[in-house]
Formats: C-alpha cells, sequence, structure tokens
C-alpha cells in the first residue's frame, strides 16, 4: 500500500501543534508557576490621578502576618527609570519631554494605579491585607483627564520635565505643498472625530516571578511577555543595571497581548529587584481590575482633518491635525505609535499627491497609553475612510466610486507615498471586487427595504484600507529614533537524526507560530511536522530576538528561519557531496532529499545530519561538524497588507441597539502559510475592531477616576454580539522579504472599525446624521434618532 | 476577601440561630452576588451561614392557585420546573435569562430576593405578581417587602424561606442587558391578576418599583399599544456612562410593550 | 482552619483552607491544576469553570467549604485515561476554536454543560447566548460556536447515527 503522508507545508491549513496541551490543560502560563518558597506581592496603588505622597506609614502593615517586605519609592528611587523605546522629535528638531517614569512613585503619583508602595508576604491574601494596611496621607492635586484640559493655560503639571503638559510637537510632510493643494482645491471637507480610548483586556492578566541565585548571581523573571528579549534589554540595563549574560527572562505561554505584553512594566522590575534583595522568588499577579488601571491603553487620538477635492472627485491634499494621549508616563513605545504609525499611513490606499500632518503628544493623568492591535494603523484608516465617506456624501459621489477612483493604480508599484512609506505592492481594485461580490453590496437595497418592513434601520459600510507590518529596517527607524533594531533572529538545529528544532525570537501568544514555523521546515526541509518543534520565549534558549507585535512574527521571523535554513542547506550540500562523491555544484536538494543531479544517486536528510554529528566520513578538513544555523534578519521595509472589509449592521429604532448581521473581510496578506490560522487571525482582529467601533471605552471622570474601571463597566464583544465573520485572501507577495508574506495579525481590527462606523451612519442615514463617534453605544444611537425624530417632526 | 468562619446548618432553625447570634453573620445561598462583592472587600461578615444543607428549603409545590418556590432553589431549576413552565411561563422565561449558565447553575431565588439588587431580575417577578415573601418568622407581601436599593423589610437575623406566586392569568418580562455587566439595565415585569393588572420596572432605578400609568392604562385596554405611548418619568432613574436616566426612562415604555406582546 | 474533602477528576483529597479559599484557589494551588484559569475578578469572564456535581460553575465564584463532598472536573479530567480527547475538546482543535488557549478550559468545560442542557440540540443564535459566561479575546467567537455545534453531534449521537446509515 502507497500512503501518502499528509501535506503539512506552506498552504495547509494543518491542525495547531499547541492545541493538545491547551486543551488538556497543560499550557504553561506564568501564574502556574510556583517557585519553591515563592513569596507573593501585592502593589499598593495612588487613589488619585494626580497627589503628591505626604506620609506614607508601613508600620501597622509590617507587623501584619506573613509580611516579609514592605518597600516604597525611597526604597527604588537608586534604580533606573522604566524607560522609553523611542525618542521623538518636535518640529523645531529638539528631543521629546521625557520624564523619569519611577518604578515606584517618587513623592508623586500621576494616575489612578500608579505603584506607591509594594508588599510582599508569604500568601497573595496575606500581602493584599498589609497593603490596606498602610496609611497613605495624600495632598489631591488637580487631575488632567482630558488632554484638553492638560494643554490649557495654567493647566496643572504633571512633570517638571514637560512644560505645558506636551511630551512633543511633531509633524510629517510638505506645508507649503499642501496650503497651495487646498488654494485650487474645488472642494475642501472637514471633519473631526475622536478615536476612543481601549483597554486591551487579553483574557491572561499580567504576571511576574523574580528569582535570584546568590551564588551565581543570576537573576530570572518570568513574565507575560510577548517580547522576552526585549524586557531584558529594557529592565537590564536601564532600570537594574544587570549584564544580559546575569538575567534571564522567561515568557512561556502567554493568554493573549494585543500589544498590551509589549512594554516593560514597573512589576516586572519590582519583582526581579525584591527577589534579588529576600534571595527568594517573588510573585505578582494582576488582578483583572487591577490590570484596568496599570495595563497600557490604547488608542486616544483627538483629531481634525481636511480634504481637498477637485471637480472630479480627485484628492488633491490631506491636512491633519491630531493630538494624541500618552498618558501619565511613556510607554516602551508610545511616541512612535501616533506619528510613524499613525502620520504615516495617512495616505491610506489613495494616490494623494500631498500631505502634511501634524500630532501633539499630551501627558494626562491617566494610565500610559501605548499600542493596542493596529497601533497606529486603525487611527489612521479610521480617520481616512469615515472622511471619504463623509466626502462623498458633500460630494454627492457614490461611496465606492469615490474610492476606485482615487486608488493608487495596481501597475504603480512600487509607490511612494507623500509621507515617507514606499508600498512594495498592493491590489485595490480586486480586494475591492471580491468583497462587494462576497458581501452582496449590489443587492443591498433590497434588503434594506426588508429590514425597514420590520422596522429595523439598515446600513452597509466599506473601509478599503492599507497597512503597514514588520516595522524595518533598523538603520532607518533608528533614524526615526526606535531606540533597538528592529531584526528577527531564527535558529535551525538539525539534530542527529534529522528531527529539527527551531528556535525563534517571535513570541506566540495566541498566533500559532509552533505551527506556522514549523510548517515552514516541512516545507523547506521535508522534515515532518511531527518532527519539528518550535522554541521560543527564553532567553537562555534563544539567541535573541525582538518579539513579536506588529504583525511582524513571520514576515521578519520566518524569514529569518528562511535564511538560517538557506545555510543549513548549503552546508548540508557539502556534506552530501563529500557522502554522494560528488561535485557540491552537481547536487540538488528538495524537501528532504540530496541528490546527484541527473543520477538517482540520494542522501535523506537525516542520513546528512548524522554524518554531521558523527563525523566518521565527513569532509572535516574544510568542515566544522554539526548542523545547526543561526540567522538575523533585518527587511528592507515594511510589508503591506491592504484589502476590503464590509459591514452591514441592524438597528433597533426602539432601543437604538446596532446589530452587526453581515461582515466580509477580503484581504491581501502575501503568501498565506496556514490559511485556517489566518482566518482565525482576521476572525480576531474584526472582533476586536466591531469592539472598538460599538462597544468599548475607557472612560475617566474629571476627577481622573476610570469609570469603566472593571468588566462590569467596560464593554467586551461576548458571543452574542459578534456576527459569523466571511473571511477571503486575495494575495500580492511581499517582493523583499523570501516567504512572499506581510502579515495577518491586525488587518482585522485595522480594516474593521470604520467600514462598521460607515455601515452606521448609513443607516441613520434618514436623520440627516453626517458622523457618528465610536462607540455607537445603544444609547448613543437611541439619542441620535430621538432627536432625529423631534426635529423631523418640528419640521 | 476578608477571612471568615464557616457554618453549615441542615435546619431553618439552626440558620436563624446561627444568624441571629451575630449581626454580622451573612447567609450565603448561592453565593453569585455575595462571593464578588466579598471578594472586592466590600463586606466584612464575621461568619458565614451556608443555606445549602438545608432541605426543606429547596423546591416548587403547585398548591391551588398558588406556585410556592423554595428559597434556595437555584435558578436552574425554576427555568425548568414544570410547575412554573405550566403555571407562570413568564418567570420560567425569567429564570433562563438571568446571569449566565453557571450563575443560574449556583444562584437560588431566595438569594436574590433577598439580596435585592436592583439590577436583580427576579424582585421585579416577585412585585409584578403580588407575591408573598414567607420567612421563618412571617408572611410579608411584596408591597411592603422591597424598600429600594438592597433594602427589604427582612430584619436582621430573619430568613426568607419562600416565595408564594399567585397564579396570573398572564405575565411577561423584557428587558434590556447593560452591554458590560449584562446586568438588568432597564427591564418590566407586567401581569393580569386576579386583583388587577400590575406592571414593575427593575434595572432602571435605584429599587424596583410599580409603574401606576401603565397599570391603569393596560387595566383599561390590555395590548402592546396601551402602553407604548406612556412616557416613564426620569427623575431618580439612574445615569451613567451606558445610559442616561431619559434613555432609562425611555427603555422602560420600550419593554413594557415587549413584556405584554410576550404575555399574550 | 477548615478541612474540605472532594473528588477531583476521580481522585480523593482532603485538605485544608480557610473559610475565604475559593474553589479556583484549592485546585490552582493546593492541588496544583492549572488548568483553571482565572481571567478576572468579576465572575465574568469563565476563565475558571468547571464541573461541580456535573454542572458547570465558575470556580472563582465558590468556596472551597461549599464544594465538601463534592465531584469536581477539571479540564484536565476530561480525556479518556487512554488520552482519547473529550468530543468537545476534540471539536475544538479540529475548528480552530483556540488561539492564546487562555480562556480555553472555561470554554470547553462550558459548552459540555450547555450541549448536556441542550439534548434537543442548539442553533448558532443559541450556542452565542449560551456562552454569555465566557470571555474570548481572541477568536472572535466564530470557530468556538463552530466547534460547540459540532461537538453538540457527536455528543448526541447524531454523527454515530448517520455514520450507521452509511454502513
Amino acid at each position: 500500500m502507497n500512503v501518502v503522508a499528509p501535506f503539512e507545508g506552506i498552504g495547509a491549513s494543518v491542525r495547531r501543534k499547541e492545541d493538545l496541551r491547551f486543551l488538556s490543560g497543560r499550557g504553561q502560563y506564568t501564574d502556574d508557576i510556583a517557585r519553591p518558597g515563592q513569596a507573593h506581592a501585592c502593589i499598593l496603588r495612588s487613589p488619585h490621578a494626580h497627589a503628591r505622597i505626604l506620609k506614607l506609614d508601613a508600620a501597622a502593615a509590617r507587623a501584619m502576618p506573613g509580611v516579609v517586605a514592605i518597600y516604597t519609592g525611597e526604597d527604588t528611587k537608586g534604580l533606573g527609570g522604566i524607560p522609553c523605546g523611542w525618542q521623538l522629535h518636535n518640529k523645531d528638531g529638539s528631543p521629546m519631554a521625557e520624564p523619569r517614569h519611577p518604578v515606584i512613585a517618587e513623592g508623586k503619583a500621576r494616575h489612578v494605579g500608579d505603584p506607591v508602595a509594594v508588599v510582599v508576604a508569604e500568601t497573595r491574601t496575606q500581602a493584599k491585607d498589609a497593603a490596606e494596611a498602610i496609611e497613605v496621607e495624600y495632598e489631591v492635586l488637580p487631575a488632567l483627564s482630558t488632554m484638553k484640559e492638560a494643554l490649557a493655560p495654567g493647566a496643572a503639571q504633571l512633570h517638571d520635565a514637560a512644560p505645558g503638559n506636551l511630551c512633543y510637537d511633531w509633524h510629517i510632510g510638505d506645508k507649503a505643498a499642501t496650503d497651495a493643494a487646498f488654494a485650487r482645491a474645488h472642494k475642501v471637507v472637514r471633519f473631526e472625530t475622536t478615536n476612543n480610548r481601549l483597554v486591551p483586556n487579553a483574557m491572561e492578566p499580567r504576571a511576574a516571578i523574580g528569582d535570584y541565585d546568590p551564588t551565581t548571581g543570576e537573576h530570572t523573571l518570568w513574565t507575560t511577555s510577548q517580547n522576552p528579549h526585549v524586557i531584558r534589554l529594557l529592565m537590564g540595563a536601564f532600570v537594574l543595571n544587570i549584564p544580559e549574560s546575569r538575567l534571564r527572562v522567561v515568557a512561556p505561554d502567554v493568554g493573549g497581548g494585543f500589544g498590551s505584553k509589549i512594554y516593560h512594566y514597573a512589576e516586572e522590575a519590582i519583582v526581579t529587584w525584591a527577589a534579588s534583595k529576600l534571595n527568594r522568588p517573588v510573585k505578582w499577579t494582576c488582578d483583572r481590575s487591577e490590570a484596568f488601571i496599570s495595563d497600557a491603553h490604547g488608542r486616544d487620538h483627538v483629531t481634525t482633518c481636511e480634504l481637498a477635492l477637485d471637480e472630479t472627485g480627485k484628492f488633491l491634499g490631506l491636512r491633519v491635525d491630531t493630538l494624541a494621549n500618552m498618558g501619565a508616563y511613556l510607554s516602551t513605545f508610545a511616541p512612535c505609535v501616533p506619528t510613524y504609525l499613525y502620520a504615516t499611513l495617512l495616505s491610506g490606499v489613495y494616490s494623494l499627491p500631498t500631505i502634511y500632518a501634524e500630532v501633539k503628544a499630551v501627558f494626562t493623568s491617566t494610565v500610559a497609553v501605548d499600542a493596542y492591535r493596529g497601533a497606529g494603523r486603525p487611527e489612521a484608516t479610521y480617520l481616512l475612510e469615515r472622511l471619504v465617506d463623509v466626502a462623498a456624501a458633500e460630494t454627492g459621489m457614490d461611496r465606492v466610486e469615490i474610492r476606485r477612483r482615487n486608488f493608487i493604480a495596481t501597475d504603480a508599484f512600487p509607490y511612494q507615498t507623500p509621507v515617507a512609506l514606499q508600498y512594495d505592492s498592493g491590489d485595490y481594485f480586486s480586494t475591492l471586487d471580491a468583497a462587494l461580490e462576497t458581501a452582496g453590496w449590489a443587492g443591498f437595497e433590497a434588503r434594506r427595504a426588508e429590514a425597514a418592513k420590520e422596522g429595523k434601520l439598515r446600513g452597509i459600510g466599506i473601509s478599503t484600507y492599507v497597512e503597514a507590518c514588520g516595522i524595518a529596517p533598523s538603520a532607518v527607524v533608528g533614524s526615526l529614533g526606535a531606540r533597538a533594531g528592529l531584526y528577527e533572529v531564527g535558529t535551525i538545529r538539525v539534530h542527529p537524526t534529522g528531527s529539527v528544532t527551531v528556535l525563534t525570537g517571535a513570541h506566540s501568544h495566541g498566533q500559532g507560530h509552533e505551527t506556522t514555523f514549523a510548517q515552514l521546515v516541512a516545507d523547506r526541509l521535508g522534515v515532518p511536522l511531527s518532527q519539528v518543534d518550535v522554541v521560543h520565549g527564553d532567553t537562555a534558549k534563544v539567541p535573541f530576538g525582538m518579539g513579536t507585535y506588529g504583525s511582524r512574527s513571520l514576515a521578519v521571523g520566518g524569514s529569518a528561519m528562511v535564511k538560517a535554513m538557506d545555510k543549513v542547506v548549503d552546508k548540508a550540500k557539502k556534506i552530501a557531496a563529500h557522502l554522494l562523491e560528488a561535485s557540491v555544484q552537481d547536487i540538488e536538494f528538495d524537501r528532504g532529499t540530496f541528490r546527484v543531479a541527473g543520477t538517482d544517486r540520494t542522501k535523506a536528510l537525516a542520513e546528512v545530519s548524522l554524518a554531521a554529528y558523527v563525523p566518521h566520513n565527513y569532509p572535516i578538513e574544510e568542515l566544522e561538524p554539526g548542523l545547526e544555523e543561526t540567522a538575523f534578519y533585518d527587511p528592507k521595509n515594511f510589508t503591506y497588507p491592504g484589502g476590503c472589509h464590509i459591514c452591514e449592521v441592524e438597528i433597533e429604532r426602539d432601543t437604538g441597539k446596532v446589530s452587526v448581521v453581515n461582515f466580509t473581510a477580503v484581504d491581501d496578506v502575501g503568501r498565506v502559510i496556514n490559511p485556517m490560522i489566518v482566518e482565525g487571525q482576521v476572525q480576531g482582529g474584526v472582533a476586536q475592531g466591531i469592539g472598538q467601533a460599538l462597544m468599548e471605552q475607557a472612560v475617566y471622570d474629571e476627577s481622573g477616576q476610570l469609570l469603566s474601571g472593571s468588566m462590569m463597566d467596560y464593554s467586551l464583544p461576548r458571543a452574542e454580539d459578534l456576527p459569523m465573520v466571511s473571511v477571503a485572501n486575495h494575495v500580492t507577495l511581499c517582493t523583499h522579504n523570501p516567504l512572499g508574506v506581510k502579515g495577518c495579525g491586525e488587518v482585522g481590527a485595522i480594516g474593521s472599525p470604520p467600514a462598521v462606523m460607515n455601515a452606521v451612519v448609513d443607516a441613520l442615514r434618514e436623520f440627516g446624521v453626517r458622523h457618528v463617534e465610536m462607540p455607537a453605544t445603544p444609547a448613543k444611537i437611541w439619542n441620535i434618532i430621538n432627536a432625529g425624530a423631534q426635529r423631523m417632526a418640528a419640521e | 476577601m476578608y477571612d471568615f468562619d464557616y457554618h453549615k446548618p441542615s435546619s431553618v432553625a439552626d440558620a436563624v440561630k446561627l444568624l441571629s447570634a451575630d449581626p454580622d453573620a451573612r447567609a450565603i445561598s448561592g453565593g453569585q452576588t455575595l462571593l464578588p462583592a466579598l471578594k472586592h472587600r466590600l463586606n466584612r461578615p464575621t461568619y458565614l451561614v451556608d443555606l445549602s444543607g438545608i432541605a426543606e428549603l429547596r423546591g416548587v409545590k403547585r398548591e391551588g392557585d398558588k406556585i410556592t418556590v423554595g428559597a434556595m432553589t437555584r435558578h436552574i431549576e425554576v427555568q425548568n420546573s414544570p410547575e412554573v413552565k405550566s403555571a407562570i411561563p413568564a418567570l420560567a422565561y425569567m429564570a433562563t435569562v438571568i446571569g449566565d449558565i453557571q450563575v443560574r447553575n449556583r444562584g437560588t431565588m431566595g438569594g436574590s430576593v433577598a439580596n435585592n439588587d436592583p439590577a436583580a431580575d427576579y424582585p421585579s417577578a416577585v412585585l409584578g405578581l403580588g407575591a408573598t415573601v414567607v420567612t421563618d418568622k412571617r408572611r410579608i407581601a411584596a408591597d411592603d417587602y422591597f424598600q429600594g436599593m438592597f433594602t427589604t423589610a427582612l430584619e436582621p437575623g430573619e430568613l426568607l424561606v419562600a416565595i408564594e406566586f399567585p397564579i396570573p392569568e398572564k405575565a411577561g418580562y423584557a428587558k434590556m442587558r447593560n452591554p458590560a455587566s449584562r446586568y438588568v439595565m432597564a427591564g418590566v415585569f407586567v401581569a393580569k391578576t386576579k386583583d388587577g393588572v400590575r406592571v414593575v420596572v427593575n434595572g432602571a432605578g435605584p429599587g424596583v418599583f410599580r409603574q401606576t400609568d401603565m397599570e391603569q392604562a393596560l387595566s383599561a385596554n390590555w395590548s402592546p399599544d396601551a402602553v407604548a405611548g406612556i412616557k416613564q418619568a426620569s427623575e431618580g432613574l439612574n445615569s451613567d456612562i451606558h445610559g442616561s436616566a431619559e434613555y432609562r426612562a425611555h427603555l422602560v415604555s420600550v419593554m413594557a410593550k415587549r413584556a405584554v406582546t410576550d404575555a399574550g | 482552619m477548615p478541612q474540605v474533602t472532594l473528588t477531583v477528576n476521580g481522585k480523593n483529597s482532603t485538605v485544608e483552607v480557610e473559610g475565604r479559599t475559593l474553589l479556583v484557589e484549592l485546585l490552582r494551588e493546593k492541588l496544583r491544576l492549572t488548568g483553571t484559569h482565572v481571567g478576572c475578578d468579576t465572575s465574568q469572564c469563565g476563565a475558571c469553570v468547571v464541573h461541580v456535581d456535573g454542572e458547570s460553575v465558575k470556580a472563582c465564584t465558590i468556596l472551597a467549604v461549599q464544594v465538601d463532598g463534592g465531584q469536581v472536573t477539571t479540564i484536565e479530567g476530561l480525556a479518556a485515561a487512554d488520552g482519547t480527547l473529550h468530543p468537545m475538546q476534540e471539536a475544538f482543535r479540529e475548528y480552530h476554536a483556540l488561539q492564546c488557549g487562555f480562556c480555553t478550559p472555561g470554554m470547553v468545560m462550558s459548552a459540555i454543560d450547555l450541549v448536556q442542557k441542550h439534548p434537543e440540540g442548539m442553533s448558532e443564535r443559541e450556542i452565542r447566548e449560551g456562552l454569555e459566561g465566557n470571555l474570548c479575546r481572541c477568536t472572535g467567537y466564530h470557530n468556538i460556536v463552530k466547534a460547540i455545534a459540532a461537538a453538540q453531534d457527536v455528543m448526541h449521537g447524531k454523527r454515530s447515527e448517520l455514520a450507521r446509515a452509511a454502513e
């Protein structure tokens, strides 16, 4: 019987290797780890948004059962501050304001949730009991809950080092050319909007365990991180002054990140430092309500923009003025999100001759804001795609036609935008056509009429987008302010019997790397998936890495693996040539088999690898034994996924409740390795986009309290809030990485919010609605319907 | 959570003795509201008295024209009870939409009614059906029982043992859930009973209350349209980031209409 | 300190706890069954769902002492002794109904109770409504709903009937 092995390589929807352990309860997340003798930390957090700490009395707390130690800012003031990984420069060339971010508040708390003291005790409940017994006397200072308040003349100052609470005042593009374009415009469309502040809410709350071996001086940190090597670099070099060789950072199974687990957080430094002070492991696990006031939030832009059009509806120029909330301190990537990940995307999928964008970043007395799924690109896409719909309405053009008319032509790639990026490939017409077809755009009016018979308002919305993934190359991002390189590292270790271990600097926290990366190996080296293991998330095992964010894992990390596999094949060919007594030029390699070209003389990879480790018959003079190669891959450019999302909603007139009834995503994510996983990524991203559009919002009151500070008040999408999501791909290949891949992790969250909101506005058109701010909650929509109905009755 | 002692009596008499002995003792039935509150350190009981070991507090009985539900009867049991389903389908339906499946597996009617959370479901049915709250000491008419947010006529140490529902001619319930917590944002229970029409609002205000304008309208004309035009005053209703008092007032009319439709 | 005796995944245990110890703390910290997760502190996310006496409960919203004498099943106890997955576990794998895996144990335990409580079978809408108590931030629920729909057929024996018909 001829048994054909199932195809497991590129393009196969193989089932995930990681699932068996997750489905059996054998995943190992940080909080699942119990170190022998571990103590537990509880962070006492400021209840005030902005307050001077006048007195802190921990005497009673110290006497509580089980208390091991209590630390305050006095104890940690000798440590470095939590560093920021990106330095922006102002319009005038001066560097941004970069005030110290203490590990524990030093004399002043700057947001509700700012760490004020740390209790370490034998058990978690003892630590919590004692934290409650610490007496803190505060002098409450004026809260700066909004950017407007923070920028107002005479506003209270959050940091001495940031006058006027301004972090930076930055711009991009050609102001003069843009002014000129507006001067000759036939029509100018103005639009203002707020991109709502979100709380990421990965299902696994953050956790960290510090450990210290006094005999070797080695520190270990287990943490819920998307990029353990970056944490090692930031915490070791800037905060605790520990050389990399003495600091191991492990990010084991991580339960979702969506950006919120990229950053170096104070708690990581606290447990690592405390463990070395106490000579015992110290563990901290975040409560969900604590996460709301300590995890970095996302989005939070206030923007005014203007689009200049000619008489045919062609775009002439775009002006954008954005305020971006940084929160109280600069989180790791915060400065780059509203600039290089936002303003550089303002050309979208359109041929826009000139753009000028200004961005002011503002300190407020709120939790730090940083990248959240999409990071800057959802804000740019939302702005542009709502603006285009408003422009269509105000010029009387069809929403699809105005897009088509302004799309970058398919033969115009590589396409240089006026805001620094050069798109390498794309085909916006094809993704648009495919989405219109799948969504039944042409037949929509019949569905609208049908819904109207049932008393429902039905609307349809479209969004066409491009985004940028795999931020790079290092030299360019370095010149823009990045304080790190943005390459990735991969090691391919072929074992003596031919099984393979992959070491990758990317980190999987839901993306399925253990499967997708193994498929690359199966495809290239012909090793069965069952004999490929992917190791990630441990600085002691993986040589180096920059981690997973910005949909970079496959485009950058996968490319590093391809480079490493090339090196493996090169070396293995030499070994095979020796074994086959042929010239290396005559050796062909195809999926696991080395062959002397034109003959039936072959060696399997496992025979070659065995020779490499048991070099009895081996070209030892010219080749070292072993078969293991490492490659660093530094991309030449970003990758540019794009596509078209179409959303159909129904609104209940009497309650204002919006339901998404159809959602179609047609994306160009480049080459697809595992279609099942890509579909899942898009569906998950769309769910978060629908969440942003309809449900989610972080709300601070005037005193700086987070009103949506728990799952009781922050609306997260549940199963009944979401539709089935139709996902399709239309592929153009990335031209500059070896796999042709672009990235799929964020497209869902980037493309969907404007599609949803365009549908909501369309559904409400009978009320003369121009724009609805996110989230479109039932109460907000009912207010619009109610006000519209009253106005129409009066007319 | 603060630590506490734990007792699990097997009779009402023992439970009452324990609860009377210490004003800071708390009864726990399903615990689906109490435990979240304790976890947030909002309460500091000296000891908990677990009522789940008291067999006499469980079960549903139909006697003549009334249904009696024992305090420790879980939502899932109310939802599946053939007696409730045939006599008061609106009450069985209400049980199916309380919280989530885990809440319904643990939560009890007595716990919900004794706690009187303004965003709970059952209080509206108890008041809407003109039920009688039976305690270890006395019988309390629903109209006298509910006294505003988390407040009832129960005295310290008094134990709710059962609720007697007169079987209505028809009844219906509709609610809008809070999009975050999924508790009731505004709900209306309507019933046509032999003593007249009752309309009760939950979720929208600081406690359940009867909507007398709607009661009069439905008495004259039992139809969804009869209540659709009646406006609930927004004064005194809840207002928060999920909706203004005006929105909730509007929802009361909408839910009333739906509840009447549901009742048939 | 109170003592609790319970059967977890078929094994008897007697454990010392505080009055305030939650079932999930007993499982994770005392018995080191870390498959049951804690994702929130307001009883909403469902990552901690286990079965107590055959029905799903949130292990973060029940005291260990309340389960004295009870039978508990956690995600670790679902598969057969030979490793054969429960049909719900198998369906989650087949339909890619998990990504980061954190909500998965609770989601699976909830889904099993849901299917058991609906022998008549559930529609897509009913499955979605039935998942009220479980949050997932990765999948958008699309594949979770599909997996549960498929698993309910297996659990209710529909597939085997089909297989018989085919023979």
